[in-house]
């Protein structure tokens, strides 16, 4: 089976997940990201006219605000034309299936789609759709995949720690529903992280998560020991309702993120968020505030390793 | 007419058969193996030189969608596909719409399926009005109009209660009750097997523990009740073994498997063929092997084809979006073959899977070639390939994980009653 992501040249044609992606790929996104950001100039970006003439589509199945806007102006500061699409759920009702809408969009001469869609594989399934010269991101398919998002927690790790081959990191909270935690697990141990630890709930956790190369913790203490970066991620409000957690204040009360547990983590560790944040319920507001938080600077990068993605996908033929 | 297969290798497992024999028709029934009775004239003579001749097909789980779904599939379509397969008798779920809970419904069906004149149809009526699993259905009335056995198809039950009772009910009458084992909470929106796939993909799981926690309970009620149980569709390796210690203990249970579950594993959905959403989902590498010392050892009864035509439309979508389902008439002897080759069974047990013992299933006399039985021939050609392409299926559902696979063995004639209702181009 052919790795989906690639050309035959074994260049990236889309970008649908970090897993198979090759870590020579992932530190050329990353590298090329680095050029975009001026640093001396406060983390400027640059405006370049590499996707000038190209129709970029944000095509977005499930809402967002945040990803959806970090990836409209990443486009603009390539030069490229815009069009963003909430397609949301109503639009499935009047109909209209998944690949209707996007052959409609590539009779609009699309070049990029970026899309996001609730069902995992979604983006797996508009990539092998489309015309080959058209190429596909992923934006967060299901409980699946987001590899924008993995890169750019790699580009901040690689940030403030220089290297990935000698970190423990720590990935707390729900990792059962999150596409963003198994994007990071697949980017942590691509670029030789040698300890991803994991740590929730037995029903936050999918079954033979081990398999993915992470340990698995319970228990916050012995998890957040000696780690030198902590991943929180946001636990949605409807899991109380799954019988998956009793309530959120429990859940903050044993795997909340307070100044106290971070720390157990080494005095240099940063901690991040792929936002948008529940304060008080997986991180208290004196560690999202405090000296180690990350966190916007994350969404800076962001911006930065879309402008990568998209300007290595358009410098790509098929 | 009379009828001469000569020069073919016949197989016929009821009856231990695996030789040279010709076959004798007469007035839609075999009249003679081997020697041809006194004064047999034949009127038509196939000669199957090189070919095998076998009992004509049983696939006990073929959905062909009529009444309901006839965008998906229609009787004409999906009869045709089983001619070509080889298989002339199949029991249909009672999952249409509506569902066949009255027998009114039956009496058509059967009435279509008579019309066409291609395989024998034995609906499986419904269990409970609607598969809503709350009311009994007139199984009577239903067996009367030509039910063969009752299933909640994949429709869940889950009040034990009425299950107790639709089994204590059909114990009375000695009727068959057949049921697919998945607790429906555990099950819930889930699309692929509880393992290192769908954790990786990030699709919702169905655990093993969702089959063998509903089988635990319908071996109990059986046990219970005295009713003869029927599991369809066994994807587990720890199902097989719950079934295994049923039949050692002396329970009334009988057990099949899909052709999909045989060959295929959790591994082959890749990058999310929606072609492998199938129900059940396709399990673990062990949970395969376990399956295949279940045909070994007998635990297993029958293979399917679990024949489920889908659209394209309903195909063409994210994995857990898709429907569930595959085609599978045309695929069931060429992968009875290659599960035969593969593991190293002969052919005279392995063809008993989709012969005999699912006649057997169905309490029918057939799946055999003894004289006097009906003419329900299937003659193939064991030494053809042919690559699996949806424009080389006669069904209307062309989605199939096989799809690209190389089969050997290929359906020459299929005779029906003593007439020939296929014959292949080649």
């Amino acid at each position: 089976m052919n790795n989906p992501q690639l050309n035959k040249h074994g260049e990236l044609q889309h970008l649908l997940s970090t897993e198979g992606l090759p870590a020579r790929i992932m530190r050329e996104i990353l590298d090329r990201a680095a050029t975009f950001l001026d640093e001396a100039d406060g983390h400027e970006f640059k405006k370049v006219p590499l996707l000038h003439g190209k129709s970029v589509f944000n095509v977005f199945f499930e809402n967002s605000t945040r990803t959806r806007t970090t990836f409209e102006i990443a486009a603009k500061k390539l030069s490229a034309d815009v069009v963003n699409l909430n397609i949301g759920s109503s639009s499935t009702s009047k109909g209209e299936t998944l690949l209707d809408t996007v052959d409609n969009l590539c009779a609009m001469h699309a070049d990029m789609f970026v899309v996001r869609h609730s069902s995992s594989g979604a983006a797996h399934l508009i990539a092998r759709h489309v015309a080959p010269e058209i190429h596909v991101i992923n934006a967060g398919d299901g409980r699946h995949a987001h590899p924008t998002q993995a890169l750019l927690d790699m580009y901040t790790i690689r940030h403030y720690k220089k290297e990935f081959h000698n970190l423990r990191v720590a990935i707390v909270g729900d990792i059962l529903h999150s596409r963003v935690a198994r994007s990071q697990i697949h980017a942590l141990t691509t670029l030789g992280v040698p300890e991803v630890r994991v740590i929730a709930p037995k029903t936050l956790l999918p079954t033979h998560v081990e398999k993915l190369g992470v340990q698995v913790y319970h228990d916050m203490a012995q998890g957040l020991k000696d780690v030198d970066v902590v991943m929180t991620l946001r636990l949605q409000n409807e899991r109380m309702q799954g019988a998956l957690l009793p309530s959120a204040q429990e859940f903050f009360k044993y795997y909340g993120l307070t100044q106290e547990r971070l720390a157990l983590a080494r005095p240099d560790a940063i901690v991040m968020h792929p936002g948008p944040m529940n304060r008080g319920v997986e991180i208290d507001s004196s560690v999202a505030d405090g000296p180690q938080a990350v966190i916007l600077p994350q969404v800076t990068f962001g911006v930065a390793v879309r402008m990568a993605v998209m300007s290595t996908l358009a410098g790509n033929t098929p | 007419m009379n009828i001469h297969i000569r020069n073919g290798r016949l197989i016929d497992p009821k009856n231990r058969i695996d030789a040279q024999q010709d076959v004798y028709i007469a007035e839609r029934r075999i009249v003679a193996i081997g020697k041809p009775p006194e004064g047999f004239v034949a009127d038509q003579v196939i000669d199957a030189a090189e070919l095998i001749v076998m009992p004509g097909l049983v696939d006990v789980a073929a959905r062909l969608r009529e009444p309901g779904y006839e965008y998906r599939a229609t009787l004409e379509s999906e009869m045709n596909a089983a001619v070509a397969g080889g298989v002339t008798s199949l029991a249909c779920p009672p999952d249409t719409d509506p569902p066949l809970d009255e027998p009114g419904l039956v009496e058509m069906l059967k009435r279509r399926a008579r019309v066409l004149n291609q395989a024998r149809v034995f609906p499986i009526g419904a269990l409970t009005y609607g598969l809503k699993g709350l009311e009994l259905t007139e199984m009577i009335e239903l067996t009367d109009a030509g039910c063969k056995a009752f299933s909640q198809a994949d429709a869940p039950l889950t009040d034990t209660r009425v299950l107790m009772r639709a089994m204590q009910y059909a114990a009375t009458f000695g009727y068959r009750v057949w049921l697919r084992p998945q607790d429906s909470f555990l099950a819930k929106n889930g699309v692929a097997h509880d393992g290192e796939v769908a954790t990786r993909l990030g699709l919702p799981p169905i655990p093993v523990v969702a089959e063998t926690i509903a089988l635990t309970t319908a071996l109990q009620l059986a046990r219970e009740t005295g009713v003869m149980l029927h599991i369809c569709r066994i994807s587990s390796a720890a199902g097989v073994e719950l079934l295994r210690a049923a039949k050692r203990e002396g329970l009334q249970v009988t057990c099949d498997v899909s052709m999909n579950h045989v060959h295929l594993t959790e591994m082959d959905i890749g990058y999310f063929d929606a072609n492998c959403h199938l129900m059940p989902p396709l399990r673990s590498q062990r949970d395969r092997a376990g399956l295949l010392a279940g045909l070994l050892d007998g635990t297993i009864d029958a293979i399917c084809s679990n024949h489920s035509p889908v659209d394209d439309d309903a195909k063409q979508l994210p994995f857990a979006d898709a429907e569930a389902g595959a085609t599978g008439l045309e695929l069931l002897l060429p992968l009875v073959l290659k599960w035969a080759e593969q593991e190293s069974v002969p052919l005279l047990d392995a063809l008993a899977r989709i012969t005999i013992s699912p006649a057997q299933l169905l309490g029918q006399q057939m799946g055999h070639l003894s004289v006097g039985a009906h003419a329900d021939i299937c003659i193939f050609d064991p030494q053809t390939s042919w690559r699996v392409a949806p424009a080389a299926l006669k069904s209307q559902g062309k989605n199939t994980p096989f799809n690209g696979y190389e089969m050997q063995g290929r359906v020459r004639y299929t005779l029906l009653d003593g007439q020939m209702v296929y014959e292949s181009q080649s």
